[in-house]
C-alpha cells in the first residue's frame, strides 16, 4: 500500500494554485490529506500531479466577526475546534469536530478539505447544511461564493468546477434564541456514522420554534437537510409529540441502501431516535440562551 | 531460601527497548541492497488463467524479477498438509503461485521483486492476467449441496473431512429425555489481525552456503525444516530466526504461507537481501482467517434440567485449502460440552471448502464457536425449563470430586483422550455470580426498566485444553565470566512475556535475580528442538521443560560449589547469584566462579578465568583436568511432554445496558472468573485474559470479515473491519482460582487463549436478558451487530 | 539450484525526486527524497528511525504516530515532501536521556501496558501530547479511553495502557 507515482508543487499562491490546476486537469489538492494519502495508498486514486497548497499563507487563519466565522482553507479541524473565539460564535462547530475521527487526524485535516472532499458520511458538510454556511470558491475567471444548499451533488463530488478551489468556509454565528445539538451514531469511537443528525432550533418568546434546520450524514449520497422534519418543528412549541412526527418524517429522507453494517430500516429507526435526541437537547439550549 | 520468583507480579524484561521503540521487527532490520516483494493476487474468487503475460513489468526500471508458478522449478508445489488425519478424506492445501487457476480473491498469482515496495507495487499493475471466472457459492449451508459449484474441481460437495465421535449412548440418553432443547447457532469469520502483519526477510551467504531467514512466525524450527528440504539444502545451513514479533494470534503460526518460500528462494536466486512486508490490505485477502461454524444443536434433558445427552451436528468453513487439517473442527467438536458432565455426546462436523481465504486456527480455535454453541443451548434449556439459567449449570456441572473427568471417545487435538484434569467449576459460577451482584441485579434491572433504561446479565462459562505436546525442550547455561544464566527455548514469542515467566521459572532453581536470566527463542541458531506457539502452550510446555533443565543445573552447580567449598551438598543454599554454606554466608562462591572453576583453562584471558588455569590453587594435578564422563561448564538439556492436554476454565459475567434506540451495547461491567493452575505471574496472566476478553469483544459485537456473492472481500481494511479501540472496550474485573494441574510438574495450565471464549455468549445472554421486556426474538449469531438487535426486535415500527 | 546471470540494478528508484530539510528530535536533516514517500517509510528506512511502525497504511491504527510541530499525526498519511521545514518528534526523540525513560514509557512499564510493543511507540506519542496538550488532563476513565481511540492495540485489551496514563500522570506529578 504504497502511493502511485504522481508530480508534485508547492504553490505559494492561490492563483498559483489554481494556474496549476487548470494546466493539470488529472491534478488533485493536498491541504491535510488525511483522505487524500489513504486513497492513494490504496491506489483508488492515481493523479498525476498532487498540488499542495499547505505553503500558501493567504490560506491561514480564523476570523470571528460579528456575523460569521471566516475559516480559510488550511486551517486545522483541531485549531477551529479548540478556538474559544469560534466556539463562542458558534458551539455547535466544536460538538461536530468532536465526533471527527480523532484527535490525530484533526491535528492535520482541515474544515475546507472536509467539505471538499465531500463523503456523504461525513459531519462537516452536515454541519456546513445546517449552519447554512458557504464557501469562498476561486478558479481561473476569479472567485464566487457557493452556498451549502448548492455545494454538495453526491458521494465524493460538489458543485466546484475542476480547475476551482475552496478558499475559505464561512459559517454564520449562532442566532439569538438558538439551540445547537450534534449526535451521531458510529460502530466505534471516531467511525464515519452509520447516522449523524445536526439540530438548530430557534425560539420566540414564547418558545415557539419559529426556524428548524436540520441535516443528517451517513443516510443518503450527499449530506441532506431534513426540510420535512423541518417543516413539522416550524411554529410549534416543540413538544414530545411534535418531535415524534419530525423524527417520523426525517426517516423519509433515508435514501441510502442496505450496506454491511446497517440495512435501511435500521438507519430510518437511527435517524428517528438521533432526530428526537438532537431536537430535544437543541430546544432545550436554546431555551436555556433565552433565559440567560 | 530467598523469595521464590514464580508467582511474584514480575515486571517485563522485554519492556525497556521497547517503549524506547527499540524493538527488532522484521521490517527493521537493515539489510544493505534488499530487494522487495509485492505480489499479483488474484480479484477473482474461482478463475481458470488463461494466460500471465509478465514482459512489461519484466522490462521496468527497478524490477529486479518476475516470477510466475512456470518460473519456480521444484518450488511449483503444494503446500505440505500438517496435520493430516484419516477423516480428511479430500485434503486440498495451497501453492506458492497459483498454477491454471484461483481459488479466492487475493491468491498469489505472480512475485514481483523490485529496488522498494513502491517499484514493485508499480510493477504488479502492469502484469497482465486473462482470467475467466467460474461460478462461487459462499453460502456453507449452499456449498454442501449436491450441485453447488466446487471450489475444488474433484471435491463432490466442498466436503474436505467428515467425522464423527461419540461418547456414551447418546440415542439412549435422547430416548430417555423429558425435554428435548434444540437450537441452531452461528459464529462468522474473523481475522487475527496482528498490528505487525506477516513478514520475511531472507539473505543467501554465497561464499558459505548458508541461508539466513528472518520470519515473524510462531514455528521457526518447522520452518527451516520445511524450507531445507524443499530448497535442497542442509538442515544445519538453513537459520530461521523469529526476531521481535507484533502479535501472532496463531495467524502465524501456518506454514508455508507462498512469501515463505518464494523470498528465501528469490534471495537465492538474485543473490541480493529479499524481504517481503505483507501489508494490511494483504493480511485481509492472504493471511488464514477462522470462525465460521453453523451448529445444530440438541440436549436431551430431565424435567430438573440434567442433561443427558448432547447431539451436534456442525459445518466448519474452512476456506479454499486445509493446510491446517482438521484441528479448529477437532477442538470445537471436543469442547462442545463444556464445563458440563453431559455422559452422552454425539458429535459430527463437515468441514466445507469456500472459496475464501483459507482457514487455520486464530486464537480460540473453535473454541469460541463451541461455546457459543453449548451455552446458548443451556439458557434455552432453561428458559424452556422455567428454571434459572444459573442453577440449571450448576446442576451439570462437572463436581470437584469428579476429576480427573474423561470423555471416553472423544480424541483432543493432541490426538489424545479427553481428561478434564482438575477444577473448580461450582466455586467459579459462584464467585463470579456473588462479585457481580446477581441477587441484587434484579431490583437494579427492575428500577433501570422503570427509568426507560434496560440492562442485562450475560454469562458465559467455558473450558480450553491447553498446553498440548508432542513436547518442548530447554537448553541453560551459566555464563563462566558473568555469571548470566542463558535459557533457550524453541518456541517463539509474539508479546506474551515468555523471557520472563522462564527467567522466573529459572531463577527459583538457580538462585539468580530474574534480571540475569537471558532467555532466547525462535532462533534455530540457538537451539533447535522443539515445535512451536499454538495452543496455549508456552507456559506449560516450555515452562515445564525449563524447569526440568533448571534442576539439573542445579543438581550441576550444588556439587560443584560443595567441591569448592568442602561443604556437604545438601548444606549448600543458592541466593543472589551465589553458593554459600548454609548459615555460614561468608563461605561462598559466585555462580560465574562455580561455572570458571567448572571449565578448566589454559589461558587467563580475564581475572576470573585465572582460577582455573593449569597452575592455580584448585587445579587438580593428579590427573586429567575434566574426569572422565564429566563436560565443562554449568549445563544442562532436557524436555518435557505433556501425557494429555491440560484443561483450564473459566467464568464471564457482564453487566450490559442496551439503548434501544440506537440498538447500541455498552459493557457496564465486565468480571472474569478464571483458573489457568498455578500463576507463574499473575500480571501477565491478566494481561492475557484481558487481551483475549478485547479480541471476544471484537468477535462478539465488532469483527465480521464479510465477502459478497461473488466472493469479493468487502472490508479487508482497518476502517471496514471494526477492531474495537479502546473506547469499545470495557476494564475487566478479574478473580482467580488456582487449582493445580496434576499433570505437569509446576501444576500450570495455559492461559493464552482463555479471555476471547466465552465473551460471544456473555454478550448476547446480556443483550437477552437486558431486553426481554421488549419481546426480543432469539439471538444466535456472532457478530451480534446493532442492527441484528434492531431485527431481532421486529424492525421497523410504526409509533 | 541454477543460478541466473545477475541483471544490473540500480540502488534506489527511478522516481523524482526532490530536496527536503527538516528536523527530527532536534536534529536538522537534509535528504534528498522520492516525492511519493510516505514520511512513516522516510523516518525508518531513510533516518533509519525505526521506532516508528506501520501497521496499516490507511490511518486506523495508529501504529505510525509522530509528532509533527507539536501535534500528533499520522506519519503513513503525510508524504515526506510535505514535512520539509517542519519539527518532527518521533518515540525515539521522547526519552530525556538513554538511560532515563519518559515518564510514559516508564509507566507503560510498570503498568503491564505492552506486549508485542508494536503498537507501543504509537501510543507513547499520544499519551505525551495528551499530557502535553493539558496542563490539567481530564483521568477519568471515559476522557482516557477516548484520548487513546485512534490508536489500535491486539494484545492488552486497552486496561493496562489506561492504568499507565494515569501512573504517568502520577510519575509527572511527582506523586512518587
Amino acid at each position: 500500500m504504497k502511493p502511485p507515482l504522481f508530480d508534485y508543487v508547492t504553490p505559494e499562491s492561490v492563483e498559483e494554485a489554481v494556474a496549476a490546476r487548470a494546466a493539470e486537469e488529472d491534478s488533485v489538492l493536498l491541504a491535510g490529506g488525511q483522505s487524500l494519502l489513504a486513497t492513494l495508498n490504496f491506489r483508488i486514486a492515481n493523479p498525476a500531479l498532487l498540488i499542495d497548497i499547505s505553503r500558501i499563507a493567504a490560506l491561514k487563519g480564523i476570523d470571528v466577526g460579528a456575523g460569521e466565522i471566516i475559516i480559510r482553507a488550511m486551517v486545522r479541524q483541531r485549531e477551529v475546534e479548540l478556538s474559544d473565539a469560534v466556539h463562542g460564535a458558534n458551539p455547535l462547530l466544536r460538538e461536530v469536530l468532536q465526533k471527527v475521527a480523532h484527535t490525530v487526524v484533526r491535528n492535520r485535516g482541515t474544515i475546507a478539505g472536509s467539505i471538499a472532499h465531500a463523503d456523504a458520511a461525513a459531519e462537516l458538510p452536515a454541519m456546513l447544511l445546517a449552519t447554512e454556511g458557504v464557501v469562498d470558491v476561486q478558479g481561473p475567471g476569479g472567485t464566487r461564493v457557493i452556498e451549502a444548499s448548492d455545494l454538495f451533488k453526491f458521494h465524493l463530488t460538489t458543485s466546484l468546477a475542476g480547475d476551482e478551489m475552496i478558499t475559505a468556509v464561512r459559517i454564520p454565528n449562532l442566532a439569538p434564541n438558538t439551540g445547537w445539538s450534534f449526535k451521531e451514531f458510529a460502530r466505534r469511537r471516531g467511525d464515519y456514522a452509520l447516522a449523524g443528525i445536526c439540530a438548530l432550533v430557534t425560539l420566540d418568546d414564547n418558545g415557539r420554534c419559529t426556524k428548524a434546520r436540520l441535516s443528517a450524514c451517513g443516510i443518503a449520497s450527499t449530506a441532506v437537510r431534513l426540510e420535512s422534519a423541518e417543516a413539522e418543528l416550524a411554529g410549534s412549541t416543540l413538544d414530545e409529540n411534535t418531535i415524534a412526527r419530525a423524527a417520523k418524517a426525517a426517516r423519509d429522507c433515508v435514501t441510502a441502501a442496505d450496506d454491511s453494517q446497517a440495512s435501511t430500516a435500521y438507519r430510518r429507526h437511527l435517524v428517528d431516535t438521533l432526530t428526537q435526541r438532537t431536537v430535544a437537547v437543541a430546544r432545550d439550549r436554546a431555551l436555556e440562551r433565552r433565559a440567560a | 531460601m530467598a523469595t521464590a520468583m514464580f508467582g511474584e507480579r514480575v515486571q517485563r524484561l522485554a519492556d525497556a527497548k521497547l517503549v524506547r521503540g527499540e524493538g527488532r521487527y522484521i521490517d527493521d532490520i537493515p539489510l544493505e541492497g534488499a530487494l522487495h516483494v509485492a505480489f499479483v493476487r488474484s480479484p477473482f474468487a474461482r478463475a481458470k488463467i488463461l494466460s500471465i503475460d509478465c514482459d512489461a513489468a519484466r522490462e521496468m526500471d527497478g524490477v529486479a524479477a518476475v516470477y510466475t508458478c512456470d518460473d519456480l522449478g521444484r518450488l511449483d508445489l503444494e503446500m505440505p498438509l500438517l496435520i493430516p488425519h484419516p477423516s480428511l478424506t479430500e485434503p486440498r492445501t495451497q501453492r506458492p503461485l497459483a498454477k491454471g487457476e484461483v481459488f479466492h480473491v487475493g491468491q498469489t498469482v505472480a512475485m514481483v521483486v523490485a529496488v522498494d515496495r513502491y517499484t514493485a507495487e508499480d510493477a504488479i499493475r502492469m502484469v497482465d492476467v486473462d482470467y475467466e471466472p467460474l461460478e462461487v457459492e459462499l453460502d456453507l449451508e449452499a456449498a454442501i449441496q449436491d450441485d453447488a459449484p466446487r471450489v475444488h474441481a474433484d471435491v463432490a460437495n466442498n466436503v474436505a473431512a467428515q467425522f464423527v465421535q461419540t461418547v456414551g449412548d447418546p440415542d439412549d440418553a435422547f430416548a430417555r429425555a423429558e425435554h428435548i432443547t434444540k437450537i441452531k447457532v452461528q459464529v462468522d469469520r474473523s481475522t487475527a489481525a496482528p498490528l505487525e502483519c506477516r513478514a520475511i526477510a531472507a539473505r543467501w551467504d554465497d561464499i558459505t552456503g548458508e541461508l539466513m531467514v528472518w520470519d515473524g512466525t510462531q514455528a521457526p524450527i518447522s520452518v527451516r525444516g520445511g524450507l531445507a528440504s524443499i530448497l535442497g539444502l542442509d538442515e544445519d545451513k538453513v537459520r530461521v530466526t523469529a526476531p521481535d514479533v507484533g502479535g501472532g494470534f496463531g495467524q502465524k503460526v501456518l506454514l508455508f504461507y507462498p512469501d515463505e518460500l518464494l523470498v528465501p528462494f528469490a534471495a537465492m536466486q538474485l543473490g541480493r537481501p529479499v524481504k517481503y512486508i505483507e501489508d494490511r490490505n494483504e493480511n485481509f485477502i492472504g493471511s488464514s482467517q477462522e470462525r465460521t461454524q453453523i451448529h445444530e444443536l440438541e440436549l436431551a434433558a430431565t424435567k430438573d434440567g440434567e442433561v443427558l445427552g448432547l447431539r451436534d451436528s456442525f459445518l466448519h468453513d474452512t476456506g479454499a485449502f486445509i493446510p491446517y487439517g482438521i484441528a479448529i473442527a477437532q477442538v470445537a467438536s471436543t469442547s462442545i460440552a463444556g464445563p458440563y458432565r453431559v455422559p452422552n455426546i454425539w458429535v459430527e462436523f463437515k468441514a466445507v471448502y469456500t472459496p475464501t481465504v483459507l482457514v487455520t486456527p486464530y486464537r480460540g480455535c473453535g473454541r469460541p464457536q463451541a461455546c457459543f454453541a453449548i451455552e446458548r443451548a443451556m439458557d434455552k434449556l432453561a428458559d424452556e425449563l422455567g428454571l434459572d439459567r444459573f442453577e440449571v449449570r450448576r446442576r451439570n456441572l462437572i463436581r470437584d470430586e469428579d476429576f480427573p473427568y474423561r470423555r471416553d471417545g472423544l480424541v483432543f487435538a493432541d490426538g489424545l483422550p479427553l481428561e478434564h484434569d482438575s477444577g473448580q467449576y461450582g466455586k467459579a459460577l459462584d464467585m463470579v455470580l456473588e462479585h457481580i451482584g446477581v441477587d441484587a441485579f434484579a431490583a437494579e434491572q427492575e428500577a433501570a426498566r422503570a427509568e426507560g433504561r434496560y440492562i442485562g446479565l450475560g454469562l458465559g462459562f467455558y473450558v480450553e485444553g491447553t498446553g498440548l505436546g508432542p513436547y518442548e525442550g530447554s537448553h541453560i547455561r551459566i555464563h563462566p565470566i558473568t555469571g548470566k544464566v542463558y535459557v533457550n527455548t524453541g518456541l517463539t514469542c509474539q508479546g506474551q512475556g515468555h523471557e520472563t515467566v522462564f527467567a522466573q521459572i529459572t531463577a527459583d532453581q538457580l538462585g539468580v535475580a530474574v534480571g540475569d536470566v537471558i532467555v532466547v527463542e525462535g532462533d534455530t541458531g540457538v537451539f533447535d528442538w522443539g515445535v512451536a506457539t499454538f495452543a496455549s502452550r508456552a507456559a506449560v510446555v516450555s515452562g515445564n521443560a525449563i524447569h526440568k533443565t533448571a534442576l539439573k543445573v542445579r543438581e550441576q552447580v550444588l556439587e560443584a560449589a560443595a567441591n569448592m567449598l568442602e561443604a556437604a551438598k545438601e548444606d549448600i543454599v543458592l541466593e543472589d547469584g551465589k553458593a554459600f554454606v548454609n548459615g555460614v554466608p561468608d563461605m561462598a562462591v559466585t555462580l560465574a566462579e562455580v561455572a570458571t572453576a567448572s571449565n578448566p583453562l589454559r589461558y587467563a584471558f580475564n581475572e576470573a578465568a585465572k582460577t582455573s588455569t593449569q597452575f592455580a590453587p584448585a587445579f587438580n594435578h593428579d590427573g586429567p583436568a575434566l574426569g572422565e564422563g564429566d563436560a565443562p561448564g554449568m549445563e544442562a538439556t532436557d524436555y518435557y511432554s505433556p501425557p494429555h492436554a491440560t484443561w483450564a476454565y473459566g467464568v464471564h459475567a457482564a453487566i450490559i445496558e442496551v439503548d434501544p434506540g440506537l440498538c447500541s451495547v455498552k459493557f457496564k461491567r465486565y468480571i472474569c472468573v478464571h483458573d489457568c493452575g498455578r500463576m507463574i505471574n499473575p500480571t501477565l496472566v491478566e494481561g492475557q485474559i484481558m487481551g483475549g476478553v478485547a479480541q471476544g469483544v471484537g468477535g462478539a459485537h465488532y469483527e465480521r470479515i464479510e465477502y459478497d456473492e461473488d466472493g469479493n472481500p468487502r472490508n479487508a481494511n482497518f476502517m471496514d473491519f471494526l477492531m474495537p479501540y479502546a473506547s469499545e472496550v470495557p476494564p475487566v474485573e478479574i478473580l482467580h482460582l488456582e487449582t493445580p494441574s496434576p499433570l505437569n510438574p509446576l501444576g500450570v495450565k495455559g492461559v493464552g487463549e482463555a479471555g476471547c471464549i466465552p465473551v460471544g455468549q456473555v454478550l448476547v445472554s446480556g443483550v437477552a436478558d437486558a431486553l426481554k421486556p421488549l419481546g426480543i426474538g432469539p439471538l444466535e449469531h456472532v457478530p451480534l451487530t446493532p442492527d441484528m438487535i434492531f431485527q431481532a426486535l421486529g424492525g421497523e415500527k410504526d409509533e | 539450484m541454477t543460478r541466473s546471470i545477475r541483471k544490473v540494478l540500480a540502488k534506489e528508484s527511478s522516481d523524482p525526486r526532490r530536496e527536503i530539510s527538516l528536523s527530527v528530535n532536534g536534529e536538522a536533516v537534509t535528504r534528498s527524497v522520492s516525492t511519493r514517500l510516505l514520511l512513516a517509510d522516510f523516518l525508518r528506512h531513510e533516518l533509519g528511525l525505526t521506532g516508528t511502525h506501520v501497521g496499516c497504511e490507511h490511518g486506523v491504527c495508529g501504529c505510525c504516530t509522530v509528532s509533527i510541530d507539536g501535534a500528533t499525526a499520522r506519519s503513513c498519511l503525510t508524504l515526506a515532501v510535505q514535512a520539509d521545514g517542519a519539527e518532527i518528534r518521533t518515540i525515539e526523540g521522547v526519552a530525556p536521556a538513554p538511560d532515563i525513560l519518559h515518564p510514559v514509557q516508564q509507566a507503560f512499564h510498570e503498568c503491564h501496558a505492552l506486549q508485542c510493543g508494536f503498537c507501543t511507540p504509537g501510543f507513547i506519542m499520544s499519551v505525551v501530547s495528551y499530557f502535553e496538550e493539558n496542563e490539567n488532563p481530564d483521568l477519568g476513565e471515559d476522557a482516557i479511553r477516548d484520548a487513546l481511540s485512534g490508536n489500535l492495540c491486539r494484545c492488552t485489551g486497552y486496561q493496562n495502557i489506561v492504568k499507565a496514563v494515569r501512573r504517568a500522570h502520577e510519575l509527572m506529578s511527582g506523586e512518587a
